[in-house]
């Protein structure tokens, strides 16, 4: 069985966000980049279904400028087999990454695409489901476990209310939630071993997409600064001051 | 506790500009290796550095290693920890490919060794211990000794000990008495060692001792003793340990700092005596620990680095954290925002990189000495010294400051400052003090070839202030004038101590620990004005650093140059003097 993840290069976690002074965007100037941690989930399942026998190969994809091959050669370096960069100026919104990966995945034909439920810089928490629509693939989203028995795959679900489990025909789109597995360190040996993997390079007029503005980036602004807290005196005051101040009760 | 950041910026700084890895890797004909490679691995690094072994280092202080008959069980989490280091294959790093190592170069091991002894220097004593053993056995184990230990040494599956004090050979190593004797191909050891680090614990199936032992003809003296392979279990047919040999941990001591380090007195011979492997041949014992030892004391060295980096960090994090005094407007003024905090932060930081620089600088030589430049060689031998001896020296003060930034709480053992200002204390006592580093660089070191090895790094000074001085910038042109003057300082300091030694016996002694700290302020001074000079061009291109990291390298050179470089005339008028008067008092009178 093929499995294919997406990873995103996004701003590392540790890092504190700065916007740009004239609120075009967030700074990322010299910033620390990394693999989206739910992406890393998402190739940790896969490479351990490929320990367990269960996949064969693993492929991984990510779209951006060249800087992302980084996060292919990272996840190559846990584990996956070869990496396919689709080069693009900028980083593509939701429905123009689901469109290029539609073509990925319709050239590559596999079983399974594992994918981040959300990438943590954007939070939009909507490529895997585009791209199901795009393929009319069935998908089990924000997946905490995964099992692939005799052509299906069971998908745990964390939703609102607790667990639900679906069953989704194969080939199927799973998004990962931060439950489904904690992603293994690279090993030495595989860092060096990831260097001479595979890395295919693709634009997107190769892959016959063309990328339209969909949604255009107004204003970004910081969120307002915490203030700093009060001490109160008694129980009455707090109330006092929840009810009349706060106005939360 | 204090959390821990990889200081992935500097290092690649250091790596790539300062010592230009690719060049040096191009040059030394390790096609596989680059700056890409190498920021790849020490990024990762960083990952299980501050993940999981940082979060450990303050269980370790507290939670010390036990001993219960004759076993030592070290901290909770350590054993867990080391699988970990171990399965990922970081053990393998330098080691030689025909043992299942990586071959990487020594600089890049050094760059992630940082990182292992800021975020737990206790527990990465241990890895650092089997690479000293590890290091040995390439250079002068038989063949033999090398397919039955190395492997399992290389990849982690066992670890090394030294074991070279005894109560009465600590300095003097001439001194050792343990007792080798001859029992048909191989030797039956008795004798005491203490203060072995990491001499016994369970993390591993085995544990390779290296023990410094006499034969019975042998002669008095460093002629006369032998190093020898002690393994904790013996080996069976297949190459697995199996009895248990004549060796033991009698003991663990209570110690200042490092506490997750299990220190050991060892008894060997309780028994039978414990069998043991002649490694190399007779009587070459202390000779063939000198081969060694310039990367076990550029080691140590590299972990006054570490710990002053880990105290740096927690100290910026708390300037921000502690508000004292008030604005006009009532508002509450962080710490850091008061001047002498500011000058801490700044000494540290300043330190911190100068450190960064020599080590990696110092580190890169043994590669290139290793390929046989010898210029790189002597160069190495030189700088030695000065890693082991002014960056642990400097560590106390870096540290001790770091306490300082805290105040009240620093003194308080549950901020964790405590723990980097006691576990820093013991960096100038092993490996040789700083008293036999001071005697290495001025006798060894200088008076032995001349002064030819100091004055080719004089000369590589003088070239960096040309370039500063014939700068375009004005900040440079500055920090090349002040460290005109410093070297100018060290030149008189040297050429004073080359022109008098000879005749004057008790000068070298008296004089040799400024002479030490003197070189130390000026290499590191010199390191970072260099690193300005690399920042001041790529300024001027499209770099992956930015502006701010470059500008921060630029002032933080200009600190040092203000704050430490002028330590460097201080030590020059104290040579100068020749401290006429250390034995001026009869010993009744002290
Ligand atoms: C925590 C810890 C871990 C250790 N780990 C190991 C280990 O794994 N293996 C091992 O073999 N050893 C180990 N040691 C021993 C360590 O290397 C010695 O303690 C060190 O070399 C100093 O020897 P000493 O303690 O006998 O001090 P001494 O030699 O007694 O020194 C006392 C003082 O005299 C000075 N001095 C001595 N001789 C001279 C001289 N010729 N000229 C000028 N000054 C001199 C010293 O600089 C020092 O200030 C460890 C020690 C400690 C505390």
């Amino acid at each position: 069985m093929k499995i294919l993840v997406t990873v995103k290069r996004v701003i590392d976690y540790n890092v504190k966000v700065r916007v740009k002074s004239d609120n075009t965007d967030v700074d990322l100037a010299n910033v620390k980049m990394a693999l989206n941690p739910f992406c890393e989930i998402a190739v940790e399942e896969a490479v351990r279904l490929k320990e367990a026998g269960v996949a064969t190969e693993v492929v991984v994809v990510s779209i951006g400028p060249k800087a992302c091959q980084e996060q292919i050669r990272t996840a190559l370096a846990l584990g996956a087999d070869r990496g396919i960069q689709i080069e693009t100026d900028s980083m593509p919104e939701s429905l123009n990454a689901a469109k290029l990966l539609a073509k990925v995945i319709a050239e590559e034909q596999p079983e399974l695409i594992v994918m981040g439920k959300q990438a943590i810089d954007s939070d939009n928490n909507q490529t895997g489901q585009m791209l199901a629509a795009l393929l009319d693939m069935p998908q089990g989203t924000f997946a905490s476990e995964l099992k692939l028995e005799s052509g299906k795959a069971q998908v745990t679900r964390e939703v609102d209310g607790g667990l639900q489990t679906v069953e989704l025909n194969l080939p199927a789109i799973v998004t990962t939630d931060l439950r489904l597995n904690e992603p293994r360190y690279a090993s030495l040996p595989n860092i060096m071993k990831a260097k001479r993997k595979p890395l295919a390079v693709k634009t997107p007029a190769d892959l016959g997409v063309e990328l339209k503005e969909h949604s255009k980036l107004i204003q970004v602004t910081p969120p307002a600064e915490r203030q700093a807290g009060i001490k109160v005196a008694s129980v009455d005051e707090l109330v006092e001051k929840l009810k009349n101040e706060a106005k939360v009760i | 506790m204090s959390t821990y950041n990889p200081p992935l910026q500097d290092a690649s700084f250091v790596l790539d500009q300062l010592i230009g890895l690719d060049q040096m890797c191009n040059d030394l004909k390790l096609d596989e290796v680059n700056s890409e490679l190498a920021s790849v691995i020490v990024e990762e690094a960083g990952k299980l550095a501050s993940e999981v072994l940082a979060p450990l280092n303050s269980v370790g202080d507290q939670n010390g290693a036990t001993v219960s008959e004759g076993a030592v069980t070290e901290t909770q989490g350590f054993s867990d920890a080391y699988q970990q280091f171990v399965e990922n294959g970081w053990a393998t790093l330098t080691g030689p490919e025909e043992f299942g190592g990586q071959a990487l170069p020594n600089v890049l091991g050094t760059a992630v060794n940082e990182l292992w002894h800021s975020s737990n220097m206790a527990f990465a004593l241990c890895p650092m211990l089997s690479q000293g053993a590890v290091e040995a056995l390439i250079a002068h184990g038989s063949d033999e000794l090398k397919a039955q230990y190395l492997p399992q040494l290389i990849s982690g599956e066992w670890t090394g000990t030294m074991n070279l004090t005894e109560p009465n050979a600590g300095s003097d190593l001439a001194a050792v008495s343990a007792k080798a004797v001859p029992d048909g191909e191989q030797f039956r050891i008795s004798g005491q060692k203490i203060f072995i680090t990491w001499g016994d614990h369970q993390m591993t199936s085995n544990i390779v001792h290296l023990v410094l032992a006499r034969l019975p003809d042998a002669p008095a003296g460093v002629k006369g003793i032998s190093l020898f392979i002690v393994p904790k279990y013996l080996l069976d047919e297949q190459g697995q340990p199996a009895a248990q040999n004549d060796v033991s941990c009698v003991s663990l001591e209570h110690k200042m700092g490092i506490h997750g380090s299990p220190t050991c007195v060892m008894s060997f011979g309780d028994n039978e005596g414990a069998i043991g492997y002649l490694v190399g041949e007779a009587n070459k014992g202390l000779s063939y620990m000198f081969t060694m030892m310039n990367h076990a004391r550029q080691s140590v060295g590299l972990q006054g680095l570490s710990i002053s980096e880990r105290a740096y960090q927690q100290a910026v994090q708390y300037s921000q954290e502690r508000f004292q005094g008030s604005n006009r407007d009532g508002s509450k003024i962080a710490i850091i925002n008061h001047p002498d905090v500011r000058r801490m932060l700044m000494a540290m930081k300043a330190g911190n990189e100068a450190m960064r620089a020599l080590a990696y600088s110092a580190a890169a030589d043994i590669d290139r000495a290793h390929h046989g430049d010898a210029a790189s060689r002597s160069r190495v031998e030189l700088y030695t010294p000065i890693v082991k001896g002014w960056m642990t020296e400097l560590a106390q003060e870096l540290t001790s400051l770091n306490v300082q930034v805290h105040g009240g709480m620093g003194f308080i053992e549950e901020t964790g400052a405590a723990q980097h200002y006691r576990d820093a204390r013991i960096l100038p006592i092993y490996e040789g003090t700083t008293g036999i580093q001071a005697l290495d660089l001025i006798g060894r070191k200088t008076l032995f070839d001349n002064g030819t090895a100091l004055k080719h790094l004089q000369q590589e000074i003088q070239a960096s202030v040309d370039t500063l001085r014939n700068s375009e910038s004005e900040s440079l042109q500055q920090l090349g004038r002040k460290l005109e003057t410093a070297l100018k300082q060290a030149c008189n300091a040297g050429d004073w101590i080359l022109d008098n030694a000879a005749q004057d016996k008790e000068l070298m002694g008296n004089v040799s620990f400024d002479n030490l700290m003197m070189m130390g302020y000026l290499t590191g001074g010199w390191l970072l004005a260099k690193s300005a000079i690399q920042a001041e061009q790529l300024k001027q291109t499209d770099n992956a650093y930015g502006a701010p990291f470059l500008n921060a390298k630029i002032s933080t050179a200009q600190f040092f140059a203000d704050h430490y470089l002028p330590r460097v005339g201080q030590h020059s008028e104290t040579i100068l003097t020749g401290l006429r008067h250390t034995f001026a008092l009869d010993i009744d009178l002290l």
